[in-house]
């Protein structure tokens, strides 16, 4: 065994995270009080630069709206949809693509055609999105028994049965992907609000994916893997804790139609960051990175102008900055609410208690050239059947670039133990451990893997996503959260109940909408 | 008796065998997926039918009574030669027969049965020696170990370093090596008569394996010269792809990965064809762009207008633009276009030098290779297409080398439409290539052709295939080469490499 290995190349790679020092200041309550000097007047604070406060800002813009500052921790802006670059290489630090929008996510059409993205939309609202955005084939392979094959699903080996179990599924999405409610609506949509709050959908919320898929009969493993790997993908989630409304929507509300499989994705070789390189620099004058936001004090009286305070740690001056303002949109997760906004329990009488979120590890690996293959060639997603993580996709894919060096995107999601654990094991473990475990994972493909590589980067994301356990999407307390708290609106993904691009954007315009008409009023 | 050798060396004859064992199979695997394409099938076939033939090895173990170190050691022996032959032997009939697969599974057949009848007689041998837990355990472990080894060292060393071919005999030297060993290691339980020959022709095995594994590289020419039809001249292996030039009585061939670019005996029909249809326009063309064409080829048909002040040549791979300059029949071949100061050499992807600002060209030449691969089809979309036009000037003439119109009519038609789809006027015409059969080609433009027929006088340079009339009927569409309908050629559909791959293949 010894004296086998491939030679091995000193590796070298950074531990990366969203600034957890700084961000664990918030919990110890900074007190530090603004000079008189350093207080600014400003109409709307936005409150992190995520994608729902940098999607807010661009509606505001997009009215003709200005006088705001947006206010983002973190020296890079973006959230978890946030990119890297090395040299020519561009690559997603977590949230990669989206799906084509259907002609009901008007907003989202908009700000793609804005970008070039969308080259036209047709006459019933389909959007036409330019090729080289759309996932270049092939598309996505998965690794099972020794060979790579074409898709998502195990299907190498898979009995007849799995097989017939496996088209019953596709069957029964298909079903829900068609069905209308009284007002017409689809069932399942993205965003979720342009869907149905029908009771039979709910019903499914209230049950967890797995408990629903036994009800219907299945039992193939094959076919519990596939799921699973979609609520992990999408919820970091297993199937016994994702309910089953969320497990159902991640297949059917991306079907458009009966005849065809699911929308189109569309990425980019930095995955979502790309997004967010089109709206920080729309909105470059307004944006302002470093800003600890620790303090929120809403205005008693709404009318009154400037009534309501925000303050923040600049990390560049080392020194606290105040704004009085009239409006704040908060585009933070809720669970720090609390922490920010003063009295917020006291006075809204809400918990964020039931606000759960998974963690996430993301690797990127720097390799030097492509590793051998075994069967169907390399692929914008590649998985690997049987294994904690999700794979792995390819940056330089949607590029073109085919031979020679690139960057591989590993995604790992905690699912097997507690949030809470999780974050203590994030933070423990050390950029070796980490850099083993994503090795050791695609060794299991590419046993040459080792040979290659020349650095390992590392994210850990503590709160990635907000999770659509049973229950909570269509429970009281993620209702009770969007509602506005005086001159305070919100703006997160979270207050979808689940983590995606799409839902971020919808409620970063919500609330934009919702500032711009009480500014009318 | 044999308890004084350590139980440990008996143990490591497992090791050896079961190694031996799984290496077998996984070149049976490659090399059947290399010949005969189609990994997925060619490894489940012989992982199946290895598997079923250990199980057949395993049953008749129960009619083998005494003896049993004797026929351990004769089976090692058979299992040597057979297994270690097995690749060469494959490598070289491949080409020649017509029953190949019944070679390469009664090959793997035979190999499965002789290791499943190992194990079960080892474990009689020793279990004398220890009790029945402690035996299959043991047994069993040093067994798995073995095939972590194999399958581990398979891909990451002996493919990479060693090849298939060595690999084999060296394996199969491992295995005489193991059966010599043994008739010291079991030397108790052996009868003297006929030992010393046994030995001998333990030592011969080996000697004939390792005279193999150091005549191996004329082993591999020659298995690649029976696959590819010729004495193989020159070959190499770049990061892209597999280069071979084979030399045939009357002239000489290029191989990319196997395939056929051109025989130098019918070349200029086909470049011809390809090249002076660009260099027609209504001004003598002074920058023209060739891509793909690595070969000067192309290139040569070019520079045979004395207009031209700068040709751009944009391929892939370094090696073979190198090649076409350095070797020797290859440079006289192309009249030394690599030499001439107006050539400009881009070693690029095109997909991603054709995103690049740049100038823009009076002709255009694409020569790339047959859609057979998706990193080839990239080539040939709607996306690639429409970058291309920014590189036009606009009354500049484009044609597209687009496969076999008669072989492949839906990849033929796919890359016309595909052309249209992005913009492009498209006129369809053919060539005959005798090395190739029938050829397609497409003239696209982005102002529209009008009906005259193609000014033949506006060729410059000495042909040897076009003349007025043979130019203009190459866009005349016989009766079995009439247009028909099909999907557009898209980066998120490559809908041609799979036209390419059921019509090819079908045709095979």
């Amino acid at each position: 065994m010894i004296g086998c290995e491939p030679r091995v190349i000193p590796l070298q790679g950074e531990l990366l995270g969203p600034d957890i020092g700084l961000g664990h200041r918030l919990r110890d309550s900074l007190s530090l009080v603004p000079a008189d000097a350093d207080w600014q007047e400003i109409p709307v604070v936005i409150v992190g630069g995520g994608i729902a406060g940098l999607s807010a800002g661009w509606r505001l813009q997009q009215a003709g709206f200005y006088d705001f500052v947006l206010l983002e921790l973190e020296d890079q802006f973006g959230g978890t949809s946030r990119s890297g670059i090395t040299g020519s290489f561009q690559y997603p630090w977590a949230a990669h693509y989206i799906t084509t929008p259907m002609p009901e996510n008007m907003p989202l059409i908009q700000l793609l055609q804005e970008m070039g993205v969308v080259e036209d939309v047709s006459a019933d609202g389909v959007p036409v999105v330019a090729e080289h955005y759309l996932c270049r084939e092939p598309e996505e392979r998965i690794f099972c028994e020794g060979v790579w094959n074409e898709g998502l699903y195990p299907g190498y080996g898979a009995s007849r049965d799995d097989l017939r179990q496996k088209s019953e599924f596709d069957a029964c999405m298909s079903t829900w992907a068609q069905k209308r409610d009284a007002q017409g609506r689809r069932f399942f949509s993205l965003p979720i609000a342009t869907g149905s709050d029908d009771s039979e959908a709910i019903a499914l919320d209230k049950e967890s994916m797995l408990s629903w898929m036994n009800r219907q009969g299945w039992t193939s493993p094959r076919l519990f893997w596939y799921v699973e790997y979609g609520c992990r993908d999408d919820y970091g989630l297993p199937l016994d804790r994702t309910s089953a409304w969320a497990g159902i929507l991640y297949f059917a509300a991306r079907m458009r139609t009966a005849s065809k499989d699911s929308q189109d994705v569309i990425t980019w070789p930095s995955g979502n960051g790309h997004i967010v390189q089109h709206l920080t620099s729309r909105l470059s004058d307004q944006l302002r990175s470093g800003q600890l936001v620790y303090q929120i004090v809403p205005s008693r009286n709404h009318a009154e102008p400037f009534g309501t305070t925000v303050v923040a740690y600049d990390k560049k001056r080392q020194q606290p900055i105040g704004f009085r303002t009239d409006r704040v949109i908060f585009a933070l997760p809720q669970f720090l609410a609390p922490h920010v906004i003063q009295d917020f329990s006291a006075r809204t009488g809400r918990s964020t208690a039931d606000f759960q979120y998974s963690s996430w590890l993301v690797a990127n690996v720097h390799l030097r050239d492509r590793p051998q293959e075994n069967g169907f060639p390399l692929c914008w997603d590649n998985i690997l059947y049987g294994s904690k993580s999700l794979g792995y996709v390819v940056s330089t894919h949607q590029s073109g670039n085919d031979y020679g060096p690139s960057v591989f995107t590993w995604y790992y999601p905690f699912t097997d133990i507690s949030p809470m654990q999780s974050r203590e094991k994030l933070l423990q473990l050390g950029w070796a451990d980490w850099a083993d475990l994503v090795l050791a994972d695609l060794s299991l493909a590419h046993p040459d893997i080792r040979s290659l590589v020349t650095r390992v980067d590392i994210m850990r994301w503590g709160h990635a996503m907000i999770q659509p356990y049973p229950g909570f999407v269509w429970g009281p307390a993620r209702k009770a959260a969007a509602i506005s708290d005086g001159t305070i609106h919100f703006a997160n993904t979270d207050l979808s109940g689940i983590a995606l691009l799409e839902e971020a954007f919808y409620h970063g315009v919500r609330a934009a909408d919702e500032v711009l008409l009480a500014r009318a009023s | 008796m044999i308890n004084r050798a350590p139980l440990s060396l008996l143990y490591l004859n497992v090791l050896a065998i079961a190694t031996c064992g799984l290496i077998y199979e996984l070149l049976a695997g490659t090399l059947a997926s290399y010949v005969l394409g189609d990994s997925v099938t060619q490894f489940s076939f012989v992982i199946g039918v290895y598997l079923s033939a250990m199980g057949v090895g395993a049953w008749l173990s129960q009619y083998i009574q005494s003896n049993l170190a004797r026929y351990f050691i004769e089976i090692e022996l058979a299992l040597a030669l057979i297994g270690g032959v097995s690749a060469p032997v494959l490598f070289l009939a491949f080409p020649w027969i017509d029953w190949f697969r019944p070679m390469l599974f009664g090959m793997v057949f035979s190999i499965g049965v002789l290791v499943g009848l190992e194990l079960p007689l080892l474990m009689r041998i020793l279990k004398e020696y220890l009790d029945f837990g402690d035996l299959v355990s043991r047994v069993l472990t040093f067994d798995y170990i073995g095939a972590l080894l194999a399958s581990l060292l398979f891909p990451i060393l002996f493919v990479p370093y060693l090849g298939l071919v060595r690999t084999s005999l060296l394996f199969g030297m491992l295995n005489a090596l193991v059966a010599w060993w043994s008739t010291y290691l079991l030397r108790p339980l052996l009868s003297s008569r006929g030992l010393e020959r046994l030995r001998w022709r333990a030592i011969l095995v080996t000697f004939l394996l390792c005279v193999g594994f150091f005549k191996a590289d004329q082993l591999t020419t020659l298995a690649e010269e029976n696959a590819l039809g010729g004495k193989i001249i020159y070959t190499t292996h770049s990061p892209y792809q597999r280069i071979a030039i084979t030399q045939k009585r009357l002239g000489f061939q290029l191989f990319l990965n196997g395939h056929l670019q051109f025989n130098s005996v019918d070349e200029y029909r086909y470049h011809e064809a390809l090249v002076h249809p660009a260099m027609l326009g209504n001004e003598p063309p002074r920058h023209v762009l060739v891509m793909g064409g690595g070969d000067g080829l192309a290139v040569r048909e070019c520079l045979k207008y004395s207009s031209l002040e700068s040709l751009s040549l944009v391929d892939l791979d370094p090696a073979m633009t190198q090649l076409s300059k350095n070797f020797e029949p290859l440079n006289r071949l192309n009249h030394g276009a690599f030499s001439d100061s107006r050539v400009e050499v881009i070693n690029e992807d095109a997909f991603l030098w054709i995103g690049k600002p740049g100038p823009q060209y009076d002709a255009v030449i694409i020569d790339f290779p047959d859609p057979g691969s998706y990193s080839v089809g990239k080539l040939y979309t709607t996306r690639f297409f429409r970058l291309l036009q920014k590189r036009l000037k606009p009354a500049a003439l484009v044609t597209v080398q687009c496969t076999s119109p008669l072989v492949a009519p839906k990849s033929y038609w796919c890359i016309v439409r595909t052309l249209e789809a992005a913009g492009f006027h498209v006129r369809p015409y053919h060539a005959p290539v005798p090395s190739f059969g029938i050829w397609g080609f497409a003239l696209a433009s982005i102002s529209e052709f009008d009906s005259t027929p193609l000014p033949f006088d506006r060729v410059r340079g000495e042909l040897r295939f076009l003349t007025n009339d043979v130019l203009n009927g190459l866009f005349e569409l016989p009766a079995d080469l009439q247009p028909m309908d099909s999907e557009i050629n898209r980066l998120d559909n490559q809908a041609l490499v799979h036209y390419y791959d059921s019509e090819w293949n079908r045709s095979d």
